[in-house]
């Protein structure tokens, strides 16, 4: 395969053995090597072939620019005041990063820059850790060029008045595009921050996305995480959101899906204090060939904790939405609550919807439920609109934004929560 | 304002509806009562649309148009209310954003202005007294975790926004203690005028003490087979349904 010797030489042209990264790096490498890219006979990766998204025609590009007035085109609305990071083609650009919350509270540099540093400790204890979840090919090969990354650190006690938005630019106006951000963040102990992602494809052409975000919360840690995507049709994405809890404290992951090529999200919530809790929502509302998957994992280690999830999925044309959740209770992990949920609507004909819940419980004394539905729009309700005089195609949108909005709500920051509501009315020609 | 002649409705293969004829003028109030499983709600669920239902013959005509050419929401425009028995709880679909679009959507096929905001809060304020809701009730999601009377209340409550020009009420009363029942025939009466008229279907002839039919019609395996005036619905209750059943029955040998 041709797109293995373009990584091979990508790989070799950014290797720096004094980097306190090298090892790292060169380790995946070697894994990567020896598992190649996930096939779909791979349980993991059954209905999502990320391994055609991996075409021979793909452009490890590293010198791009982007200029201020495209960096402003595509800022999320109402976050003027936000935390600013922003990555191209996979890599952190300071310059074009900005920060509100000052030094004290707030501190991001490059990965490559903490892995040496006062933080050098932190990282050679977390960086990877996703591995040990998705021991898979992809999962490595983003390691292997995790020099390109960032390192967020909110400070103990500190909560940031500002949301951290990461922009993820790729630019493919010189072919098929690929980008490989890493983020490891550090919240430490009773901090609170919410951070939130977003990817935008320019250039025009096509780009694929392989992404690995830590996101480590110590006790009393406050952590909301936000994942929009709405890339267009062309963009495919791979990305893994893997959210530790160190101490007793809350994380909390929306994940909003609009549009992409193939669309792939593996999200864990790794419980590994007692008391922790964890919410995970996700919405999928796709059109057209969209394919998007998440895969989640809750991973309860120990007693008492709390998680909740709810993923809902709109389906229309021949769009396929894949759910699959696992949810973990190891043996101490008694008096564990965990509550998983995953509603479908499919409204076009040659859309599909696959589910699968996967409970893996060695504890005796939990509550665990879960429960998925696949199914139309409520024809009981849609005919209640429309014996009202609201016309089939406004009673539709007004029921698929309904089934929408309990998705919506979760999103803690408002102007953001607006924007999304926005883009999703717009899609269902909901107007109000 | 409603000539029906000879419906017929089928669900599935079972025919339900096998000739209904019917008249009903404007200002006037009719009663369709009917032992379970005669075909009321059947009645008024063709009347509204619902495609659960195929009409196999006859015709109905709603202010010199062919009903049943039409589809609900034209219906509905068209000044047809069904007031529903089971009203459906729509999660995350607020009560008066819903009334407001409803609203709106009928005066825009009407030729007419939408209401603004502040004409509509008026309306609403109005309205609400009529039948005795509560603020609080239309701010939440349409009919989630209502009570029994609460979902029956809205139901007048939108019929009152509407302003239709017939409204069947769909055993309106069933589930209803004597409270509500009376604020709910209450708003009925205050809303009732000489331009429009109601077709009130019910099991038992109590709703008929409080909302005073001018005919009344009994409705048994698919057939009106009695009408009268709302002396009949006495009648009925007093000697129940199996009175009708075995007149009929003499009636046939």
């Amino acid at each position: 395969m041709e797109v293995i010797n373009n990584l091979t030489k990508a790989f070799a042209s950014q290797e720096n053995p004094s980097s306190p990264l090298h090892e790292f790096q060169s380790d995946n490498w070697k894994t990567f090597a020896g598992l190649g890219l996930p096939a779909i006979k791979h349980e993991e990766w059954k209905y999502t072939r990320i391994r055609n998204a991996y075409a021979d025609n793909l452009v490890i590009a590293t010198d791009a620019q982007l200029s201020a007035a495209t960096l402003s085109a595509h800022q999320l609305p109402g976050t003027d005041h936000a935390n600013r990071i922003v990555f191209l083609n996979g890599r952190y650009q300071a310059g074009l990063s900005s920060f509100q919350d000052d030094s004290a509270s707030l501190v991001v540099k490059p990965l490559e820059t903490a892995a040496g540093d006062e933080d050098a400790e932190f990282v050679n204890l977390h960086l990877g850790h996703s591995q040990k979840y998705h021991p898979d090919g992809i999962n490595a090969l983003n390691a292997a060029f995790a020099a390109g990354g960032v390192y967020i650190r909110v400070n103990k006690g500190k909560s940031l008045n500002q949301p951290v938005v990461i922009y993820h630019f790729t630019d493919s106006s010189n072919g098929y595009a690929f980008s490989q951000p890493r983020i490891l963040v550090n919240a430490a102990e009773a901090s609170a921050a919410s951070i939130m992602e977003t990817y935008v494809n320019i250039g025009g052409g096509e780009s694929l996305t392989n992404e690995v975000i830590e996101i480590c919360a110590a006790q009393d840690a406050v952590l909301h995480y936000v994942k929009i995507q709405n890339e267009g049709a062309k963009s495919s994405h791979s990305g893994t959101t893997h959210i530790r809890q160190l101490g007793k404290c809350l994380t909390h992951a929306v994940t909003l899906t609009l549009s992409g090529k193939l669309v792939r999200n593996n999200l864990n919530m790794v419980m590994e204090a007692e008391h922790g809790e964890s919410h995970m929502y996700g919405l999928y509302l796709l059109n057209g060939d969209t394919l998007a998957d998440n895969h989640t994992i809750v991973d309860n280690a120990m007693p008492h904790c709390f998680s909740n999830e709810l993923y809902k999925g709109i389906l229309d044309e021949q769009s396929t939405g894949v759910f699959n959740g696992k949810i973990f209770v190891r043996k101490d992990a008694q008096k564990t609550n965990a509550y998983q949920s995953n509603k479908n609507i499919l409204l076009g004909d040659h859309a599909s919807a696959n589910t699968k819940p996967q409970l893996e419980i060695f504890a005796d004394d939990v509550k665990c439920s879960h429960g998925c539905t696949i199914g139309k729009l409520d024809e009981d309700a849609l005919f209640y609109l429309k014996a009202r005089g609201i016309s089939e195609q406004k009673a539709k949108a007004l029921l698929l934004h309904a089934f929408a909005i309990d998705i919506l709500d979760q999103i803690q920051h408002e102007a953001i929560r607006e924007y999304a509501d926005k883009l999703i009315s717009e899609r269902l020609s909901f107007d109000f | 304002m409603l000539k029906i002649e000879n419906l017929q409705a089928r669900i599935e293969e079972k025919e339900i509806l096998k000739g209904i004829n019917l008249e009903i003028k404007p200002g006037e109030i009719h009663a369709i009562m009917g032992p379970n499983g005669s075909g009321k709600s059947t009645l008024a669920s063709v009347l509204a649309g619902r495609e659960d239902y195929e009409v196999t013959g006859g015709s109905v005509d709603f202010l010199g148009k062919d009903l049943l050419e039409m589809s609900p929401e034209d219906r509905a425009k068209e000044g047809l209310f069904l007031a529903f028995q089971y009203p459906v709880e729509i999660p995350g679909v607020s009560t008066t954003n819903f009334i407001k679009t409803a609203v709106n959507e009928k005066r825009k096929y009407l030729g007419q202005e939408p209401l603004d905001a502040a004409q509509f809060l008026k309306t609403m304020k109005e309205k609400m007294k009529l039948v005795e809701i509560d603020q609080s009730l239309l701010s939440r999601s349409l009919n989630e975790g209502f009570s029994g009377g609460e979902k029956k209340r809205n139901e007048i409550f939108q019929m009152a926004m509407l302003e239709p020009k017939l409204a069947i009420l769909d055993e309106t009363d069933s589930g209803l203690d004597i409270d509500a029942l009376r604020i709910v025939a209450n708003g009925v009466n205050q809303l009732r005028s000489k331009d429009n008229a109601f077709l009130v279907v019910t099991h038992y002839q109590r709703l008929l003490d409080y909302i005073v039919p001018d005919f009344v019609h009994v409705l048994y395996k698919g057939r009106i087979v009695r009408s009268g005036t709302k002396e009949l619905a006495l009648e009925l209750e007093e000697k129940g349904y199996d009175f009708i059943k075995a007149e009929l029955e003499k009636e046939t040998v």
